[in-house]
């Protein structure tokens, strides 16, 4: 008898190959995982008339299809995007969720699938900042993470944020396939821009509701997480609560103790 | 398997098969007990290097377990608790109980294998069978213990006396009561109204949790969502004067969620009175199990509880419309102020949160 079939039959092969199979999958999310463009944008509101028409341009080609011509809107096709504001054009388009890939529930995030450059989305921007007033990009101040109180941060998302994007921001599944993403590694400007102009099925969290000040209270709360926080556990296994931690201590606990059990019974040769 | 009659090591098949073809009419009524397979001795009862080999591997797992013991004493001392660190595979966690865990491990794990192991390779290895003995005494030991019983309550003079037997009985009997008393005891008081009742008066503001200001109802923005304490239970303020118990209390039934509607898309007329212009305030408390009801999706008005995936309806008076939920959520009635602030116009007409006893 060859060696090999005779280890590939041991308990402990079992153990090997979970083991295998989880830290390639991890490895391989992690490496394929789109990394965020970083971008502070100029505001929309000092836009020049060139720009604006560029836009247009840029709208007519790329947008109008769903939004319509004017950006009024085409029924169920796309929604009207008058008095929408800058921030939710730089949000939309700088994550790769418009223009909208295929009909679905909802426009993922693909920082991949951004076919326009900073200047482009910015024309885009100026455009519909042009048509009604709106929320414009936020000032680079309210972006700068290491301003803001992470403590007062975490108290507005837990209150604010947490039941649907999970405690820890690491998303969290909403009504007939709609989610609620990720919230790691998303540039400020864009977590800024969604509590503005509440993308989708989020609601808005306006000015008056959570001030500039909190906003970015909020971004260095998330910022603190991502970069570890006050994590003293290792491996966050997702951050996916209760569900998660047991699937992964239940799928290797069992198998050591199925593999303690079977080492004890069995005699010594 | 060794059991087929024509494997040469078919040592265990009874004898009383007389051939192959009327194997299966030959079945006894009893098996006979095959008895205990030959015992096969191991290779370190036969090779006194093998047990050599085996002593040695024991005695290294408890040396191992000493070295882990030791290990745990000083990483114990050594470590700075707050140390933290990158751990190929795991991440960034502390290194103070990584290193705690793993010592520790390596204590326990080496004397438990080194156990397992001593008695795999080097303790007696033979199969025994333990005999079952039946449990009953028999006559004679049984009416000894009875005549012993039936002494002692007569020495004691029980059979004469019952007033002995009655109020010794009763003794014992109360003597249980202070422990039911205590148990029972601790269960109380009873809740009154409280969990009827919340903090919410005709007058009371509604303030932006966790900030603590007011709400002017043109800060409601249609598709924006406000979650809402009342007056005097949020803020900086109120965490100097409110004991923590107070707070949470508060935080556990007085929360709101404050959203515009837009009054056409409204189904029910009392959730328009109850509202302010199209703004309606709802408590956050789950009919369910309790969990703040929370995730409200803009485009569909649909409140959704993370615990159960209880779904209410904002549009038409937070009926629910999916999940374990039974109750629709009870509804604040909001009015404005003099000063053009957002002010509830009583308590709730009906107990927030899940239902209890006493409510049926």
């Amino acid at each position: 008898m060859t060696k090999l079939p005779a280890l590939r039959r041991s308990p402990i092969a079992l153990v090997v190959l979970l083991l295998l199979g989880l830290t390639m999958t991890g490895t391989a999310y992690a490496a394929f995982k789109p990394a965020a463009p970083v971008n502070p944008m100029e505001q929309a509101a000092n836009a020049s008339e060139e720009d604006i028409e560029t836009g247009r341009k840029l709208f007519l080609a790329n947008c109008a299809s769903c939004h319509g011509t004017n950006a009024q809107g085409n029924g169920t096709a796309g929604p009207s995007l008058v008095g929408v504001g800058a921030a939710a054009v730089d949000f939309q388009v700088s994550t790769g969720r418009m223009p909208l890939a295929e009909p679905g529930v909802q426009a993922p995030r693909n920082a991949r699938a951004v076919n326009f450059s900073e200047e482009e989305i910015y024309q885009m921007a100026a455009f519909v900042h042009s048509l009604g007033p709106g929320p414009d990009v936020p000032e680079p101040e309210y972006l700068d993470a290491s301003q803001g109180d992470p403590a007062n941060g975490g108290k507005l998302f837990r209150t604010n944020c947490a039941m649907c994007h999970n405690s820890s921001g690491s998303g969290g599944a909403l009504t007939r396939g709609k989610y609620a993403p990720d919230l790691m590694n998303v540039t400020p400007a864009h977590i800024y821009e969604a509590m503005q102009t509440g993308p989708q099925s989020m609601p808005v969290f306006n000015d008056d509701n959570i001030t500039p000040e909190e906003k970015r209270d909020v971004i260095a709360f998330i910022k603190d997480i991502e970069e570890g926080g006050s994590s003293y556990g290792g491996h966050s296994l997702g951050s996916l609560g209760p569900a998660g931690d047991a699937l992964f201590v239940w799928t290797f606990g069992i198998a050591l103790i199925i593999g303690a059990a079977v080492w004890l019974g069995r005699k010594a040769s | 398997m060794s059991n087929l009659p024509d494997t040469p090591h078919g040592t265990a098949v009874p004898a009383t098969t007389e051939g192959h073809s009327d194997r299966s009419l030959a079945v006894p009524d009893r098996f006979e007990n095959p008895g205990m397979p030959p015992h096969a001795p191991r290779r370190a009862d036969v090779d006194p290097r093998a047990a050599k080999r085996a002593e040695r591997q024991v005695a290294s797992l408890f040396l191992l377990s000493i070295l882990g013991t030791l290990g745990f004493l000083v990483a114990y001392f050594a470590i700075d608790p707050e140390a933290r660190g990158h751990v190929p595979g795991i991440g960034l966690m502390s290194l103070y109980h990584l290193a705690l865990g793993l010592t520790l491990a390596i204590s326990l794990l080496g004397i438990g294998f080194g156990a397992v192991h001593w008695a795999k390779t080097l303790m007696p290895g033979e199969e025994i069978a333990e005999e079952r003995h039946p449990q009953r005494s028999d006559e004679e030991t049984r009416d000894a213990a009875a005549q012993i019983l039936s002494d002692g309550y007569r020495g004691a003079q029980l059979h004469r006396r019952p007033l002995l037997l009655f109020t010794a009985g009763g003794a014992l009997a109360l003597f249980a009561l202070p422990l039911a008393v205590q148990v029972v005891g601790g269960l109380g008081p009873l809740p009154g109204d409280r969990l009827a009742r919340t903090h919410w008066r005709q007058g009371t503001r509604l303030m932006v949790d966790p900030a603590g200001t007011p709400i002017r109802p043109e800060h409601v923005t249609q598709g924006s969502v406000f979650h809402v304490m009342p007056e005097g239970f949020v803020g900086e303020e109120a965490e100097h004067e409110l004991d923590a118990d107070e707070l949470l209390v508060a935080k556990g039934k007085d929360s709101v969620i404050l959203v515009r509607l837009n009054p056409e898309d409204i189904r029910s007329q009392k959730e328009l009175d109850w509202g302010y212009e199209g703004i309606v305030a709802y408590s956050k408390v789950c009919t369910h199990v309790g969990c703040p009801v929370a995730l409200y999706e803009q485009q569909t008005h649909h409140l959704l509880c993370p615990c159960h995936q209880s779904t209410f309806d904002m549009t038409d008076d937070c009926k629910v419309i999916f999940g374990p939920a039974k109750r629709p959520l009870p509804q604040l009635r909001i009015s404005v102020d003099e000063e053009g602030y957002l002010q509830a116009e009583g308590d709730f007409e009906e107990p927030v949160g899940p239902s209890y006893w006493e409510r049926g």
